[in-house]
């Protein structure tokens, strides 16, 4: 790694990766964690050694014995943020794959007489620009957008935090080389690449809009992820465990990866948002989803230069889209947090 | 650090090419322009082939674009279809976009980053959730929708600002335009430094600088806040592109002639010269900001070194 | 003959001249010194008038441009400008005299070397002018404008000769009767030396012989116009000048006009119409624009093109609330039409209110009933193409379909297909890709009946995007452009028109408005029939 040598403890975890190596790290497991463990205000007392070294740390600090995970886990349990959020995206979940479960009209169905009416009964949230009923439309629309936001931001974490943190983590010339790439995808303008890519598909699915957010996205999140692993791995805990010899895959993902994923989820959940919103964005231009589709994104553009004669129109596709971002703003927060043992 | 940098500046070479590459060969998948030139009905075709031989399209697309980066060495990006050189082009349209981002980027930095001390040090707190609620609203409105509101009530309700920014573009013209601009990337930025915030009060070197009495706000500026910038940076680095090439909706709302409008308004007329030129300097834009970044990340974490 | 004479489409509208009259007589507390601003769009070509296919430069043009002959701003009629008179024996052979005493704001004598130089220069096909076109009728245009891509054989047309300094003749290829009245268009334009001296320059700063001058032009930001005191013409204008200012969405040109930072609107955006009665009072125009919007067909499609294919369309057609539609989406700026051409005319000009009859009338039941004897929509569904970049078509498309679904009892029956970008869905038109309807609009070059039907309807005409082609319609276009009494030559037309009613060749859907809005310190604002304001009549308080 020409760009950031080693610290001389680097060159040695290179060299020695012996059978010794899982006590070793348990100890610089153990050496790290105490003072982190009794800094966290949560501590329970005692040295619980539940630290980024998982059951190693914990079995040589003598507690019982649980991974990273299942410690995550069970503190998310307990977490009312936790509970919340994933009450509300199992509901997310339940609306787009049974939206007649809670409504009771087609949301193709559209009076233009009734255009831009408010609301009256059974007609909750009035009606739209179209004359379609606002409050079918917006549950209707959850599945295209809660599948849109979701996979798109999945891919676009997944792809981008594994190459960025590699990237990070390796540099050299690999890391010029994406880095470089990334330069270039940063370059291509979404509008040209929304055009290009997405008019030659046919697919009237939602994938290939996925597909190309991915492809759009992960740069972003590339780079985050990159900046966080560079940072992440001075700490002394990262040193300590390549001097015990700990392998670059262990490093990476017992030791790197836990600490440095905050940023990635941060960025990730707000993306969320604003990739419901790009989908609109694509379908305006005539390249993202075909119509008849309904989204969410769809309404609010749509009805965005309504705002000043029927603000309902907009108001309810948008809350739909903040509640969706809220619970994934707040699941991130909840993980973040229980992957975080300073908080313990 | 001077070898890092010049080869950083070594590395823009390829770049360069693989990007005009890459933009040139996606302008010329978008098919024929010339269709589009002569309005809703059929150009006549004489006058489409004489077009097409004058904007070098009747050849192959790789001499094409040998001509282009051989006229681009020269300084000589090509024209527009309205018939203004691309440089000129830039010209207008770059100073105004430059003083746009900077605003914007200005905004990310004092705003944002205030919010996110402020929020990452109450977690929990009114303020906290308060600027999540912020947040969200933020996220799920269009940018047309608050920009718009912003503009009828600073602008024609309050009179406070012209609604439209003159054709000069003046630092105090483009304040709201900036902030409108910055919305979406200021949520960005909020939460990314309250998470950093949050995540590093609790380590080490933060409780030695308290215990070591030091006041409040230098344990948080020198020892807290510069330990966690580093995402926040590198979200700014990568979000120029953004705020310079996609400022479409701000520069429409505002009627701000800009290089979001022109870069669009290319790409609709399928103007190859005027979305590669653009494009050209865009990259050169990030390749510095990344650099930028880059060095940045060395001056924040002193263990961070480049050889 | 390719097409009809001189059609251009709505998105390159061609904005023609100016009024007949000057308004006389100032009223009290107009101000002849005062500049109002306007909204503008940047032109897409460089300002020369055989180039200028949209109405942004259009509007440029008719400012600093007079004709032969000009379009009343009322009727839509024909009459001398710069033309003493225009003689012709058989048709075919014109002699047009200028009048004396003309000039370029550059001082220079407007003479008939003047305008055969300009039309020479406009159909010469080195000098790329998409307008060449309008030329087309003229003796020799095909030496100098060769259609097949060889090389052109001459530098000027050979049917025009200068006689002396303000006579010209021209000679056409073939008898066109109502070749005068055409001459009210930019394209033909008298152009000064200085155009063809000094080129560059010129575009810098065009020089005309309207009633304003440039002062400035500032590309992509604003033009200033100021009146030009010597102008010789009638047409004199009655306000200081015009600053044209450069808008890339109407909505803040919009919103600027309500702050008081703008004067003059000429295009109110559709989702301000609702609000435009609180927000501007009566300072807002909508009056009828020469221009109609309708869905074309493919019949190089044979699913579009076979026996009851005609039901089919006449079936989408009574599916199809046109009122409900023009009141609720565009706010009565469009009127839903009954005939294909528009009201404009006039019913002595050919325009006949409801000869479209029952086929344009709503009525689902009808409409269900005329599919399924059709033999029911072709592969049970109707995709509507659009481009999606420009205009909001969307929202109307949408509506359509929503009002054909309804009507159906189908909630699939028709759905929007968007096309990315403007050149992309003309190459699929002219790559004959359609599938099912799509939207086609038009925009008139002159008033007159024949410029609705021929270019659209006649076989293999230039703006023809179906590729309809019926007989009996040509025959008859045949006839009335061989009439030489003008009401039945009318009549003539209209029994075209009837023909593509029968056929249901397109379906008309509504005739376009022109809006505008004003600030208070404005008054005397008209639009003319190509929706453009006549701005020399003007009065700024």
């Amino acid at each position: 790694m020409p760009d950031q040598p080693y610290e001389p403890g680097g060159a040695i975890a290179g060299t020695g990766a012996g059978g010794a190596m899982d006590l070793a790290a348990s100890e610089g497991a153990s050496l790290e964690q105490h003072p982190s463990a009794a800094s966290g205000g949560r501590a329970p007392g005692g040295p619980k050694g539940t630290g980024p070294f998982g059951p190693d740390a914990s079995a040589a600090a003598g507690g019982r014995a649980r991974s990273l995970g299942s410690d995550a886990w069970r503190d998310l349990r307990r977490n009312p943020v936790f509970l919340v959020s994933a009450l509300i995206i199992l509901f997310l979940v339940f609306i787009s794959l049974w939206p007649s479960a809670i409504t009771w009209e087609s949301p193709l169905q559209c009076d233009l007489a009734k255009a831009q009416e408010g609301s009256r009964p059974g007609h909750p949230f009035g009606y739209d620009g179209q004359g379609c009923d606002v409050y079918t439309r917006t549950v209707y629309g959850a599945r295209t957008s809660v599948t849109v936001g979701v996979c798109a931001t999945l891919g676009v974490a997944i792809l981008g935090s594994v190459l960025g943190g590699l990237a990070g983590f390796f540099g050299g010339t690999g890391d010029a080389v994406l880095s470089r790439v990334t330069d270039i995808f940063f370059a291509i303008p979404v509008v040209l690449g929304g055009l290009v890519l997405l008019s030659v598909v046919t697919s009237t699915t939602v994938w290939p809009v996925i597909g190309f957010m991915v492809l759009l996205g992960w740069p972003q999140i590339s780079r985050i992820a990159r900046g966080s692993v560079i940072t992440v791995q001075q700490n002394d805990y990262v040193q300590a465990a390549r001097a015990l010899g700990a392998s670059n895959s262990r490093l990476l993902l017992r030791h790197i990866a836990p600490n440095a994923v905050a940023p990635v989820i941060v960025v990730a959940t707000i993306a969320l948002g604003t990739y419901i919103a790009l989908e609109a964005t694509l379908s305006y231009l005539g390249v993202g989803l075909k119509p008849p589709t309904v989204s969410w994104g769809i309404d609010i553009s749509a009805a965005s230069p309504y705002i000043r004669n029927a603000p309902h129109a907009l108001l309810w596709p948008s809350g739909a889209l903040a509640i969706t971002v809220l619970a994934f703003i707040m699941l991130g927060d909840a993980v973040r947090d229980a992957l975080d043992p300073k908080l313990r | 650090m001077g070898r890092y940098v010049i080869r950083r500046l070594l590395q823009m070479i390829p770049v360069f090419i693989g990007a005009t590459l890459l933009i040139f060969l996606m302008v010329n998948v978008m098919g024929d322009p010339v269709a589009g030139l002569c309005g809703d009905r059929q150009c006549d075709p004489a006058t489409a082939a004489q077009l097409k031989k004058e904007f070098g399209l009747d050849r192959p697309v790789w001499q094409q674009y040998l001509t282009y980066m051989g006229n681009v060495f020269t300084g000589d990006f090509g024209t527009a279809f309205n018939g203004q050189p691309v440089t000129e082009l830039m010209a207008t349209a770059f100073p105004v976009t430059i003083r746009l981002t900077i605003v914007a980027i200005l905004f990310e930095i004092v705003i944002g980053i205030t919010l996110g001390v402020v929020t990452g040090l109450r977690r929990g707190r009114p303020v906290d959730t308060g600027v999540l609620l912020v947040t969200l609203v933020v996220i799920s409105v269009p940018t047309f929708v608050t920009g718009l509101l912003l503009q009828l009530l600073l602008g024609v309700e309050w009179g406070w600002i012209k609604p439209s920014v003159s054709s000069a573009a003046t630092f105090d013209e483009l304040i709201v335009p900036g902030l409108v601009l910055a919305s979406v990337s200021l949520a960005y930025v909020t939460r990314l430094t309250r998470t950093s915030i949050a995540e590093n009060k609790r380590s080490d070197y933060v409780r030695t600088a308290i215990a070591k009495g030091l006041p409040r706000h230098r344990v948080i500026t020198r020892h807290l806040l510069r330990n966690s910038l580093i995402p926040v940076v590198t979200f700014i680095g990568t979000d120029i592109g953004a705020l310079m090439g996609g400022a479409i909706v701000t520069e429409r709302i505002f009627n701000i002639h800009g290089v979001g409008f022109q870069l669009y308004q290319g790409i609709l007329r399928q103007n190859t010269q005027t979305v590669v030129g653009f494009v050209t300097v865009l990259v050169l834009v990030f390749l510095v900001a990344n650099l930028l970044v880059d060095l940045l990340y060395a001056v924040l974490d002193p263990r961070i070194r480049y050889a | 003959m390719r097409g009809a004479p001189h059609a251009t489409w709505v998105a390159c509208a061609a904005a023609l001249t100016l009024v007949a009259t000057a308004c006389g007589g100032g009223a009290a507390g107009s101000d002849t010194g005062a500049v109002l601003s306007s909204s503008w769009g940047d032109p897409q070509n460089p300002l020369e008038p055989a180039n200028t296919n949209e109405v942004q430069g259009g509007k440029v043009l008719d400012m600093i441009f007079r004709s032969l002959k000009k379009y009343n701003p009322d009727t839509g009629q024909a009459e001398d400008m710069l033309a003493e008179k225009i003689e012709t024996t058989d048709s075919q052979n014109f002699t047009i005299t200028v009048k004396d005493g003309w000039t370029f704001s550059n001082g220079e004598k407007v003479t008939a070397k003047s305008f055969v130089d300009a039309w020479n220069y406009g159909a010469s096909l080195k000098n790329n002018q998409k307008n060449a076109y309008f030329f087309e009728y003229i003796e020799g245009y095909p030496e100098t404008h060769p259609d097949d891509g060889s090389k052109q054989t001459a530098e000027t047309l050979s049917g025009l000769k200068v006689v002396d300094e303000r006579t010209f003749t021209v000679r056409l290829k073939q008898k066109f009767s109502s070749f005068p009245d055409t001459l009210g268009y930019a394209a033909y334009a008298p152009l000064p030396q200085s155009f063809f001296t000094d080129h560059a320059g010129w575009l810098k700063k065009p020089v005309g012989n309207g009633p304003y001058t440039i002062e400035s032009y500032a590309k992509g930001s604003q033009m200033e116009l100021r009146t030009w005191e010597d102008y010789p013409g009638p047409d004199k204008a009655v306000n200081g000048g015009v600053t044209l200012k450069v808008y890339t969405d109407n909505n803040t040109a919009y919103t600027d006009l309500m702050a008081g930072n703008l004067d003059l609107v000429d295009d109110v955006p559709a989702s301000q119409l609702k609000n435009v009665k609180s927000d501007l009072g009566d300072r807002y125009l909508n009056t009828p624009a020469g221009i109609i919007q309708v869905l074309a067909f493919p019949y190089y499609d044979k699913d579009w093109n076979k026996p009851g294919s005609d039901k089919v369309r006449t079936g989408l057609s009574r599916a199809i609330n046109r009122e409900q539609i023009t009141e609720t989406i565009f706010q009565r700026t469009r009127t839903p039409a009954s005939d294909w051409t528009s009201p404009v005319l006039g019913e002595d000009g050919g325009f006949k209110e409801g000869l479209c009859g029952d086929a344009c009338d709503y009525d689902p039941e009808a409409a269900r009933k005329l599919i399924e004897e059709g033999g029911g929509l072709p592969g049970g569904q109707v995709k509507i193409t659009y481009n999606a970049d420009t205009g909001s078509h969307r929202q109307w498309v949408d509506a359509v379909c929503n009002s054909i679904n309804n009507a159906l009892g189908n909630e699939k029956a028709c759905v929007g297909n968007p096309v990315g970008t403007f050149a992309d869905y003309r190459n699929q038109i002219g790559d004959r890709k359609m599938q099912g309807p799509f939207r086609a609009g038009w925009q008139m070059d002159y008033p007159l009946i024949q410029n609705f039907l021929q270019p659209l309807y006649y076989t293999n005409a230039s703006s023809n995007d179906g590729k309809w082609s019926d007989e009996k319609f040509d025959r008859l276009v045949d006839e009335a452009n061989a009439e030489t009494d003008p009401a039945q030559a009318i009549r003539t037309f209209q029994q075209a028109e009837e023909v593509v009613r029968d056929n249901m060749a397109a379906i008309p859907l509504w005739y376009q408005n022109g809006s505008a809005g004003y600030s208070e310190r404005l008054s005397d604002v008209r639009l003319n029939p190509f929706s453009v304001p006549v701005y020399n009549e003007i009065k700024v308080s």
